[in-house]
């Protein structure tokens, strides 16, 4: 479904990203994580199309198009999803009136028929159950004077209504406290399906025991330094990221 | 052909003859020639140099004809969903024959009445151009609202101009509201052609005692036009007026909306949108006068401007020694959309009471990208995306239009503007 290969990108000229291969398909869970600065939340920002980063090198196909050539609201419509690590807030315009629109024109682009009010509200209530969001929330400004958690939430509720087929949930669990950890992880994994997959960026491991990767990759200067298995994740837990930044170090000193 | 100069620009036409009012225009001209026209070094119009647009653009000053416009172009302008009395006005002159459901209106051309005391509100010491209209006004209305008459429906002044006929247009309106009467108006104009012209409107309003008059403006004016307008309004007790100013085109436009709050209880509120592209230039100057205890003046102006367009605001609120526990709020919040876009906002307040509420804020910034982004990256277009932020910074002016159809109107209006690519 994605195909990164050799990626490199940079931000004002200094190179974040150097040269990131990455294979995800459908049905698959990865957990992307790394030190402070590795370039995580860069990963997500260039697959989801922030324009302040520039691809210097390599390639990105997702189901089999070019994805580095589309808009981000293309990329969104082919089913790209990013789950924003600080969600914007938007004083005056309204959650619903929003979502409504998205949703509408990424329908349209999917060549499915727009809906009216009375479907997307059906449509609505349902996706709320998800992630146990209130009502009230959503008739306020998009996520103005919202919590930390009701944001996060907010996100995988935006997922929800989308129905993306690649997900990109940057930092989704950091500030959030267990209660919500568990209600937006039983969200996303209640979206999971063997057709769609789903990319996770995160410092903690804490967030795996509940969104259980399939592959665990390691982060480290713009690089994978290292992919295994869930036991990765529980690893790196018990010791840090020294001992992998030691190794990538004293290899590039060699 | 003779050459216009800033110095002798009006000279030969304020020679010329003018029907009715002769003491009060010789009253404006002694009031103009005195005054002059404004340089880029008076206060007042240090940011917007009509002077020297007219200079630039006009090659005659000569009064506009009146011309004939059809009933199918009277229908056609009229404002979608538009239901209310309608005055027609040709190059500034009411066209009787073309108006609509105004039986029950009373009102007539200025010259039909002799007797106004023309310039006692908006005066011509004041302004230099309020001055000139004084002196060469043709054209305008009046308009009287019967004491405790409420006029459900709302009242169109719809203008045609046709700069061909001429290139100077100074049309006068007198508005009289009794006590208790309430009353809506909307101002809208059609142009014709794409000569440059001027027009140099005075608008004079009486608000009697707890009277509501509410005073709409759609400012979708030629690209070649150079407008200046003077809207002065007298308010007595409990009384009650609202202005919206939408701007959203022109080649020169200059605001000048004054409100006298002369009875206590009584309420001032102006608000105003512009939405600027190319090189259209308008000038919001507002002026409130709290002269009594106990009134109440809220302001907000919202703009948008792209290109090498360029805004100005001036907010003067004014609170005199005895107008103790007044109110009085201004907001003006501005977003440049381009580096080549000014605004020069100043608001202006002298408070000369001790025990009042004021209060002012203006901002100019950017379009918020990361909003922009968040958007995009829900699938949501990128113009359409930045119309629904535009909107979400700009709308709020509009939601103080109570009349319903034509709040929509404006809406849809401000938000294909918004949403295209400006």
């Amino acid at each position: 479904m994605l195909s990164i290969k050799n990626l490199h990108a940079s931000i004002e000229g200094t190179p974040i990203l150097r040269g990131i291969n990455l294979e995800v398909k459908a049905g698959e869970v990865h957990a992307i994580m790394g030190p402070n600065g590795s370039g995580k939340s860069t990963l997500a920002s260039v697959l989801a199309g922030r324009e302040e980063y520039e691809v210097t090198e390599g390639e990105v196909s997702f189901k089999g198009k070019d994805l580095l050539d589309l808009a981000p609201e293309d990329r969104a419509r082919e089913g790209v999803f990013l789950a924003f690590q600080y969600p914007v807030e938007i004083p005056g315009v309204s959650s619903t009136n929003f979502l409504r629109t998205a949703v509408n024109q990424v329908r349209e682009y999917r060549g499915l028929e727009s809906l009216d009010a009375v479907k997307f509200l059906t449509m609505m209530k349902e996706k709320m159950k998800l992630v146990e969001i209130d009502q009230k929330l959503l008739s306020r400004s998009l996520n103005e004077g919202f919590s930390g958690g009701e944001k996060k939430r907010n996100e995988i509720f935006q997922m929800a209504m989308l129905e993306p087929t690649l997900s990109i949930l940057d930092e989704t669990d950091s500030g959030l406290d267990i209660d919500a950890l568990r209600i937006v992880s039983n969200g996303v994994n209640q979206l999971k399906s063997k057709d769609n997959a789903t990319i996770v960026v995160t410092h903690y491991q804490r967030l795996l025991d509940y969104i259980v990767p399939d592959f665990v990759h390691v982060l480290y200067k713009g690089k994978i330094v290292k992919s295994g298995t869930k036991d990765l994740a529980l690893e790196l837990e018990e010791k840090g990221y020294d001992w992998i930044k030691e190794a990538v170090d004293s290899e590039a000193t060699v | 052909m003779s050459t216009l100069t800033k110095e002798n620009l009006f000279e030969g036409f304020l020679e010329s003859s003018f029907a009715g009012f002769e003491n009060i225009r010789k009253e404006g001209k002694v009031c103009f020639t005195k005054q002059g026209l404004p340089t880029l070094k008076s206060e007042e119009y240090k940011f917007t140099s009509i002077a020297k647009k007219l200079e630039q653009s006009l090659t005659s000053i000569t009064g506009a004809k009146p011309f004939e416009v059809s009933s199918e172009e009277v229908k056609a302008a009229i404002p979608t969903g538009f239901d209310g009395s309608v005055l027609v006005f040709a190059n500034g002159h009411l066209q009787n024959h073309l108006c609509l459901e105004v039986e029950k209106l009373n009102f007539s051309s200025l010259n039909e009445k002799s007797d106004l005391a023309i310039g006692s509100i908006a005066k011509a010491e004041k302004d230099p151009f309020a001055a000139l209209n004084q002196a060469s006004f043709e054209g305008g209305v009046y308009i009287s609202i019967p004491k405790k008459e409420v006029v459900e429906k709302p009242i169109l002044l719809l203008s045609f101009i046709k700069s061909n006929e001429g290139d100077v247009i100074s049309p006068r309106v007198w508005i009289e509201a009794g006590d208790f009467a309430e009353v809506t108006f909307i101002t809208h104009t059609i142009n014709n052609s794409d000569k440059p012209y001027f027009v140099n409107k005075v608008v004079e309003i009486k608000g009697g005692l707890n009277s509501q008059i509410r005073y709409y403006r759609l400012q979708n004016e030629g690209k070649n036009a150079i407008e200046v307008s003077n809207i002065e309004t007298n308010l007595l007790q409990d009384s009650r007026f609202t202005s919206v100013t939408i701007s959203l085109s022109g080649e020169m436009v200059r605001n000048n909306l004054s409100l006298n709050l002369l009875g206590s209880n009584s309420e001032g509120n102006m608000y105003g949108i512009y939405l600027l592209n190319g090189k259209t230039h308008v000038d919001n100057h507002t002026n409130v006068d709290h002269t009594i205890p106990h009134a109440e003046s809220n302001e907000l102006y919202k703009g948008i401007l792209a290109d090498q367009s360029r805004g100005v605001f001036n907010g003067k609120i004014f609170v005199r020694q005895d107008a103790q526990k007044t109110n009085a709020f201004q907001q003006n919040n501005n977003i440049l959309l381009s580096e080549d876009a000014i605004v020069n906002t100043k608001p202006q307040l002298e408070i000369w009471a001790d025990d009042v509420k004021c209060s002012h804020g203006c901002t100019t910034g950017q379009l918020d990208e990361e909003a922009l982004f968040y958007l995009q990256a829900r699938g949501i277009d990128k113009l359409q995306a930045k119309g629904l932020l535009l909107y979400a910074f700009a709308g709020e002016v509009l939601e103080h239009i109570q009349n319903d159809s034509f709040r929509e109107y404006c809406i849809n209006l401000v938000q294909n503007r918004l949403g295209s690519n400006f």
